[in-house]
C-alpha cells in the first residue's frame, strides 16, 4: 500500500518536472532554469550518459529512463533541485543505483543521451549488458570520518558494493595501538567503481564518510609522459601521448628575446 | 582475486609488532573505570550485542546516554568496537519505546484475547498475571506456566527468574533462546568434559598457527575476534593458516588460505575423515601417552530421531499439521537408510534401503574400546567423504580432495598449533551434539586441546549465553553452576541455599524452548512469559506457535523495550528497562564476567525484568504454590506423577501459609544484609531503581509509588548466585571487584583468573585434581557429569557395571547421518538462515537505529546466479521462498557478501517483513534440543 502511494507521488513529480522541461514557462521558473542549467558540477547522471555537455544537448527530458527505473532511483530535476531542470539524475544517499543486470533505463532512451554501446560488451559475438561498464561517478572515502580507519569493524560500504572485492577492496593493516587487532580499511578501486552509490547509502556515519562524486570532480589525472615501469597495462596511456611543447614563466619568451635582454643582470 | 589478496597480506606483514600477549596497557588508558569531565560522565559497561564481550564506556549527560566509546583498557577489544557496538548509545532511544503496560481489552476495559491493546497500570498488569498464572497452575500444574528466557538476561535477572520459577512455581518450564544458540555446544561439553564451557580463551588467537572456522562467519558475527585473527595472519602470513569451512562462501573466506564449501550436514563426515587420517594413515601422530592417561572412547545410539514431534502427540492427532508437513515429521519415527549415509552406518549394522526405527534415546552413552572406535572410523576414506561432502557442484572432486587432505595435514602437522572455532553451523544441527563432540576427538588424539594456542573453541552468539543462560542455569534441566534438576543431591544443595523446603524443586526438567511452544499448541502451557527475547520471531515453524498463542485459551506476556513480533502476539506487554537502565552483568564466550552500573533511568514507566519478577513473587504465597502439584505422566508403579505438599515443612522452617515468595526468595534476612550504602564506592552517584526507587516515582504493582526494596538487591542476587560456583570450579570474584576490573575469566582463584582450564599448569582446579589423584598428568578433565560409564561396543551396552573415568574426557564414535529434510524434486534447494553484521538477531534494536536500518533495510535471498537464471528471476526481483511449512517473499541477491553454491539459498532472519522462520523446520538435535536453522528444503519461484 505504502509503495503505491509513493509511486503516485513520484508520478506527479515526474509529470511536473517534464512539464517544466518541455513547455514554455513563466519568468520565475525560467530564471530558475537558467541558473540551474549552469550550476550542476556535482550532478550524477544515469548509466551510459554522454559527457555532460553532450548529454545536455542530447537529452530531451522525456523521463522515459526515470519510468524504466525499478527502484525509483532516477528523478527528473525540478526547480530548486539546483540541477538542469527536467534532466534525469540520482542522489545515492536517498536511493542508490542498484545496477540492474539488464540496465533498463538505458535502451529506452530515444535520443542516445544514454548510450547503449557504452554499457555493453561483446560476448561470443553478441552485445550483452555489462554493469561493470557503468560509470556514473566514483566513490570517495573521507578517511578522517570513516570509522574503519579508526579501527572499528565496519565495512558496511564494502558489503553493500555490488562489485564487492573489485570496486571496493579491504586493505588490512595491523593496529599497533592495541597490538592484537587489525584495521580493515575500505579502498575504492577507481577504474572499477561505477558510482552506483550503494556504499554511500549503506555508510553508517551521520554524514556518509564514503560518497559519490562525478568523475570529473573526484578524479585526478597523472600525465601520460610517465608510465609505470612495473605495470604493463599502464602503457595503454601511451596511445594519447604527444611530445608537447612546455611553457613556464621562464620559458615563455623565445630564446633570442631573452638572450638579448640583459635586464638587471649587472 | 583470492591469490592476489594473499600476496598482499604477505607484503603487508609488519616487520615487528608489539606482542599482544602480556602487552602492557598504556598508563593513560588505565585510568579509573569511572571519570567525570565536562558535564558528562563516563562509566564502564559491556557491549549489548554478541558473545565476544567487548568492554565499552558510556557517556551520560542530563539523564540520557549520549555516547559510547570502546574501553581502551578492555582486554578483549582494547578500545575498538564493531558496527553494532558503535551504536550502543542509540539502541535505547527508538521513537516507539514501550513506556506503559499494555493489555488487550474489550470496550468495557476487561481483558479480552481478541481486544486491542490499551494502557493499564502496573497494578492491573500484575493482577492479570496473577489471575492467569493461578488459572494455569490449576489447569496443568507447574508445567502449565512457561517462560521464554534469554541469553541476553543479565546474570541477576536470570537468577531472579530461575529462583521464582523453579523455587516458587516449582516449574522447570523456563528455557532461554540460548537453546537455539548454544545447547549443542553445552551438551558437547557435558558429554566430553563433564562440565560446561570452553577450555581455552581468546588469547589462543595470538598464540596459534592455524585458525579453522567451522560453520562460523566470524568476519560478520564476531568482528572484533576476527580482527584479532586478521592481525595474527598479518603478523606471520606464511606460518599462520586460515581455513574457512562452510556450506556457502561468506566474508570469512576473504582472509582464508583455503575455503572448503561442503554439503549441509557433512561436517560430521569431515571431522571423522580427519580422525581417520590420524588413526589409519598417521598413527604416529597420536599422542598415546596423553590419550591413555586422559581419554576413554564412547558410543551412543544412532536411531534417535531428529527432535520433531512424535506420533501420538496431541496436536498431531488434532490434525494441526498438514500432509506436506507430515512428510518430514514422519522421519521422526522411521527413515530409510540412504546410499549417502549407508557406508557410515555400516558398522552399526545398517545398509542402504534398510528401515531405521527411531526412538527417543536421551543422553545415554557407554564406553567402547579403541579398536571399536577404529572400526567406526573405517568408512571415512577420502573418496567416500569427498563424494558426499563436496558442496559446490562446480568444483572438481580432485580440487576438493586436495583441500581435505591439506586440512587434515594441518591438524596433524607436528608442532603446529591449531584452534577450531565454530558457532551456529555446528550448533544448529540435528546432530549438533555429535558434531561438537567430534571436534574434540581430533584435538584430543593429537594432544592439541586445552593448551595455549590449541583447542576446539565454541564461540558464543549471545552476550550472556554463557554468563546467564548456562552459568546461572536458566535452562529447564539446569540449576546454577552446572547442577541438574534431576539430580537429588543438586536439588538438595539448591533448596538449602534458597531456604526452601526439601522436595520443593521439580525433578522433571524437559520443557525446553521447542517443548514450551509445542506444549502451548497442545494446550498444556496456559501461561507464558517472554523475557529479553523474541520467541515468536526466532523459532522455526513460526506459524504454528503464533496461531497457538493467538487462537487458543492461554495468556501470553511479553516484557520488551520495543514492539516486536512477540509483543504483537501477546495478551499483555510489560515495558522493560533496557541494558544500561539497570545494574547488570554478562559473561562472554571466554568465561569472562563483566559488570556495569545503572547509567540512566528507564524510559517512561519501564522497569527491569528483575523488578517484574520480584513484584510477581509478592502475589504468591506458600499455600498457592507449595501444596501437592500434579505433573504429567506416570511413575514406574503406575501412579500419576506429582510434586509433594511441602507446606508442613515450610511451616517447620518458620514460614506460614501466607508467607509470600517475595519474603522467602527475595526479601529474606540474607538479602537485607546487603545494605544500600552510598559510600561503599560502588553505589554512590548511580541510580538503583530497584533498591531505592527513583525520581520518576513510578506507581508500582500495589498502586503506590515504588520506593525501592531498601537493600542492595543486585549485589544480593549476584553474591547468592556466585556462592553456588565458588569452590566448584566456577569461582566468581566478589561483586565489588567486578566494578574495578575489566572482567575476569572464571574460575577466579585467589584473585587470579584462569586462561586454560583442565591444564595442570594453568588451572588450579586441574592441579588440585591431579594432586588428589596422585598422578603426574598434564591435564585433569575434572568435570563430574556422566563420569561413570557402562561398557559395550558400537551396537550397544554389553556390561552394565559402571566404570569411573575420573579426570578423563571422551572421544565419541558418531557417524554421518542425513538430516530429516533434504532437497528433492519439488523442494529442490537447501535453505540456511543466519545473521548479518549490521543487525542483531530479530532486529528489534538495530532496525531502530537509522544508520543501521539504512545500511541494511531488508533481508535478501542470496542465491547462485545460475539458480536465479533457471527460475527466471533477476537480481533485485522478488521471489517466493517456499517450504512444506510456509512461504515468504524476498528480493534476490546474486552478488554481494554471501555467495551460495548452486542448490543452496541463504536468507537472514533479522527482518520481520521477511519472516523466514515461517519457512524453517523445527527439527532439533534430539540430545541438545537445539533447532537446526541451517537446513531445510525449499523451492524458489518468481513472485
Amino acid at each position: 500500500m505504502k509503495k503505491e502511494a509513493l509511486s503516485d507521488r513520484r508520478k506527479f513529480i515526474l509529470t511536473m518536472a517534464r512539464g517544466i522541461g518541455l513547455s514554455a514557462m513563466g519568468a520565475l521558473a525560467w530564471s530558475a532554469y537558467v541558473g540551474e542549467v549552469k550550476a550542476a558540477p556535482l550532478i550524477l547522471r544515469p548509466p551510459g550518459a554522454l559527457p555532460e555537455e553532450d548529454f545536455l544537448k542530447t537529452c530531451i527530458k522525456c523521463g522515459l529512463c526515470v519510468e524504466a527505473c525499478p527502484y525509483d532511483t532516477l528523478m527528473l530535476a525540478k526547480p530548486g533541485d539546483n540541477n538542469p531542470i527536467g534532466t534525469p539524475f540520482f542522489i545515492p544517499k536517498d536511493i542508490a543505483c542498484y545496477m540492474c543486470d539488464d540496465i533498463p533505463c538505458v535502451p529506452i532512451c530515444p535520443t542516445g543521451a544514454l548510450d547503449t554501446a557504452s554499457v555493453q560488451s561483446e560476448v561470443d559475438g553478441e552485445m550483452v549488458w555489462d554493469i561493470k561498464k557503468m560509470d556514473m561517478g566514483i566513490a570517495v572515502v573521507d578517511v578522517q570520518s570513516c570509522i574503519a580507519f579508526w579501527g572499528i569493524q565496519c565495512d558496511a560500504c564494502y558489503r553493500a558494493c555490488p562489485l564487492m572485492d573489485e570496486a571496493i577492496v579491504i586493505e588490512y593493516d595491523k593496529n599497533e595501538r592495541t597490538g592484537k587487532h587489525a584495521f580493515m580499511k575500505p579502498v575504492v578501486i577507481s577504474d572499477v567503481c561505477t558510482g552506483c552509490g550503494l556504499c554511500e547509502r549503506a555508510c553508517v556515519t551521520e554524514k556518509p564518510a564514503i560518497f559519490v562524486l562525478p568523475n570529473e570532480v573526484a578524479l585526478g589525472k597523472a600525465g601520460d609522459h610517465y608510465i609505470k615501469g612495473w605495470d604493463k597495462a599502464d602503457e595503454a596511456r601511451l596511445k594519447d601521448a604527444k611530445g608537447e611543447t612546455t611553457t613556464t614563466e621562464l620559458s615563455k619568451e623565445s630564446a633570442l628575446d631573452s638572450l638579448n635582454d640583459m635586464g638587471d643582470l649587472y | 582475486m583470492a591469490m592476489e589478496r594473499r600476496e598482499f597480506l604477505k607484503s603487508a606483514a609488519a616487520a615487528s609488532a608489539a606482542s599482544a600477549i602480556g602487552m602492557t596497557v598504556p598508563s593513560d588508558v588505565q585510568a579509573a573505570a569511572t571519570s567525570a569531565q565536562g558535564d558528562w560522565r563516563w562509566d564502564k559497561a559491556a557491549c549489548r550485542f554478541c558473545g565476544t564481550g567487548c568492554g565499552i564506556m558510556m557517556a551520560t549527560k542530563e539523564g540520557r546516554i549520549v555516547a559510547v566509546k570502546g574501553d581502551p583498557a578492555a582486554p578483549v577489544n582494547r578500545g575498538l568496537n564493531c558496527i553494532k557496538g558503535y551504536f550502543n548509545a542509540k539502541i535505547m532511544y527508538g521513537a516507539d519505546r514501550l513506556t506503559k503496560p499494555l493489555l488487550r481489552v474489550n470496550a468495557k476495559g476487561e481483558f479480552d484475547k481478541h481486544g486491542k491493546f490499551a494502557e493499564v497500570s502496573w497494578e492491573r498488569a500484575f493482577d492479570e498475571m496473577e489471575h492467569h498464572i493461578k488459572k494455569a497452575l490449576k489447569a496443568s500444574g507447574p508445567e502449565g506456566v512457561g517462560v521464554f528466557a534469554s541469553g541476553q538476561y543479565t546474570v541477576m535477572e536470570g537468577y531472579a527468574a530461575q529462583k521464582m520459577m523453579k523455587g516458587g512455581f516449582r516449574s522447570n518450564a523456563i528455557d532461554p533462546n540460548a537453546r537455539h544458540c548454544m545447547a549443542s555446544a553445552v551438551v558437547g561439553f557435558y558429554q566430553t568434559f563433564g562440565i560446561d564451557e570452553p577450555s581455552g580463551c581468546y588469547d589462543d588467537i595470538e598464540l596459534t598457527d592455524t585458525i579453522i572456522s567451522w560453520g562460523a562467519n566470524m568476519a560478520e558475527m564476531h568482528p572484533i575476534l576476527w580482527s584479532r585473527v586478521t592481525d595474527r595472519k598479518l603478523t606471520d602470513p606464511d606460518r599462520v593458516k586460515v581455513i574457512n569451512m562452510s556450506t556457502y562462501r561468506h566474508r570469512t573466506s576473504d582472509l582464508a588460505d583455503i575455503e572448503i564449501i561442503f554439503s549441509p550436514n557433512t561436517d560430521l563426515a569431515l571431522w571423522n575423515y580427519i580422525a581417520r587420517e590420524i588413526v589409519y594413515n598417521n598413527p604416529e601422530a597420536i599422542d598415546w601417552d596423553f590419550v591413555k592417561k586422559h581419554i576413554v572412547f564412547a558410543a551412543s545410539p544412532v536411531n534417535m530421531g531428529y527432535g520433531m514431534r512424535r506420533t501420538g502427540e496431541k496436536s498431531l492427532k488434532d490434525g494441526k499439521y498438514t500432509a506436506l508437513e507430515m512428510e518430514t515429521i514422519s522421519k521422526e519415527m522411521k527413515t530409510i537408510v540412504s546410499e549417502k549415509e549407508a557406508p557410515a552406518l555400516k558398522p552399526y549394522g545398517y545398509k542402504a534401503g534398510d528401515e531405521m526405527i527411531h526412538k527417543p534415546a536421551g543422553l545415554k552413552h557407554w564406553e567402547i574400546s579403541f579398536e571399536e572406535y577404529k572400526k567406526f572410523l573405517e568408512p571415512y576414506t577420502l573418496d567416500y567423504v569427498a563424494e558426499i561432502s563436496k558442496g559446490d557442484p562446480n568444483e572438481s572432486i580432485d580440487s576438493f580432495k586436495k583441500k581435505l587432505q591439506t586440512l587434515a595435514d594441518l591438524y596433524i602437522e607436528k608442532g603446529r598449533k591449531v584452534v577450531s572455532f565454530w558457532t551456529m553451523g555446528m550448533n544448529q544441527h540435528t546432530r549438533g551434539t555429535w558434531v561438537n563432540t567430534l571436534s574434540y576427538n581430533v584435538h584430543f588424539l593429537l594432544n592439541k586441546q586445552a593448551r595455549p594456542g590449541s583447542g576446539a573453541f565454541s564461540l558464543t552468539g549471545q552476550p550472556s549465553a554463557c554468563g546467564t543462560a548456562r552459568e546461572v542455569g536458566t535452562f529447564c534441566h539446569r540449576l546454577p553452576a552446572d547442577m541438574m534438576v534431576k539430580n537429588p543431591k543438586h536439588r538438595k544443595i539448591t533448596e538449602n541455599a534458597w531456604k526452601i523446603p526439601a522436595g520443593t524443586l521439580n525433578p522433571v526438567g524437559n520443557q525446553h524452548i521447542m517443548k514450551i511452544h509445542r506444549d502451548i499448541e497442545d494446550g498444556v502451557v496456559k501461561f507464558a512469559w517472554v523475557n529479553v527475547c523474541n520467541p515468536y520471531q526466532d523459532t522455526a515453524s513460526a506459524t504454528h506457535w503464533i496461531k497457538a498463542a493467538r487462537e487458543m485459551d492461554n495468556f501470553i506476556v511479553t516484557s520488551d523495550g520495543y514492539p516486536g513480533i512477540s509483543a504483537k502476539v501477546s495478551d499483555l506487554i510489560l515495558p522493560s528497562a533496557m541494558i544500561y537502565e539497570k545494574w547488570g552483568a554478562y559473561g562472554n564466550a571466554e568465561r569472562r564476567t563483566q559488570h556495569w552500573r545503572q547509567q540512566v533511568l528507564p524510559v517512561g514507566d519501564a522497569m527491569s525484568d528483575t523488578w517484574q519478577w520480584i513484584e510477581l513473587s509478592k502475589r504468591f504465597t506458600v499455600k498457592d504454590v507449595w501444596g501437592e502439584q500434579p505433573l504429567r505422566g506416570k511413575n514406574k508403579d503406575g501412579s500419576p506423577k506429582k510434586l509433594p505438599n511441602v507446606i508442613a515443612k515450610a511451616k517447620a522452617m518458620g514460614y506460614n501459609e501466607d508467607t509470600t515468595m517475595f519474603e522467602i526468595l527475595f526479601a529474606n534476612e540474607k538479602a537485607k544484609s546487603f545494605k544500600v550504602d552510598l559510600k561503599d564506592g560502588i553505589q554512590g552517584g548511580y541510580d538503583d531503581s530497584e533498591s531505592r526507587g527513583d525520581s520518576r516515582n513510578v506507581v508500582g504493582s500495589d498502586g503506590k509509588v515504588f520506593e525501592g526494596y531498601g537493600f542492595f538487591i543486585h549485589k544480593y542476587l549476584f553474591e547468592e548466585y556466585a556462592e553456588f560456583g565458588r569452590g566448584h570450579a566456577h569461582d566468581l570474584a566478589p561483586f565489588d571487584v567486578y566494578h574495578k576490573v575489566r572482567g575476569l575469566k572464571w574460575p577466579v582463584v585467589d584473585g587470579k583468573e584462569t586462561q586454560w582450564r583442565f591444564n595442570v599448569k594453568y588451572d588450579p582446579y586441574a592441579a588440585k585434581a591431579n594432586a588428589k589423584a596422585g598422578t603426574n598428568n598434564s591435564h585433569a578433565f575434572y568435570g563430574t557429569l556422566a563420569k561413570a560409564l557402562t561398557q559395550g561396543d558400537l551396537m550397544g551396552i554389553k556390561d552394565k557395571k559402571k566404570k569411573s573415568l575420573k579426570n578423563k574426557a571422551k572421544i565419541f564414535a558418531r557417524p554421518y547421518m542425513d538430516p530429516p529434510e533434504m532437497p528433492d524434486e519439488t523442494y529442490d534447494m537447501w535453505m540456511s538462515t543466519g545473521r548479518v553484521l549490521e543487525h542483531w538477531h530479530s532486529g528489534t534494536m538495530t532496525m531502530r537505529v537509522p544508520e543501521l536500518y539504512r545500511a541494511v533495510p531488508e533481508a535478501l535471498c542470496y542465491m547462485h546466479p545460475t539458480d536465479a537464471k533457471k527460475r527466471g528471476v533477476k537480481r533485485g526481483e522478488l521471489v517466493n521462498i517456499e517450504s512444506r511449512r510456509g512461504s515468504v517473499k524476498a528480493r534476490v541477491e546474486t552478488r554481494g557478501r554471501n555467495r551460495p553454491p548452486e542448490g543452496l539459498a541463504f536468507v537472514p532472519w533479522f527482518d520481520e517483513k521477511v519472516f523466514i522462520n515461517k519457512v524453517c523446520l523445527d527439527a532439533t538435535c534430539p540430545q541438545s534440543k537445539q533447532t537446526d536453522f541451517k537446513k531445510c528444503a525449499i523451492k524458489i519461484t518468481k513472485a
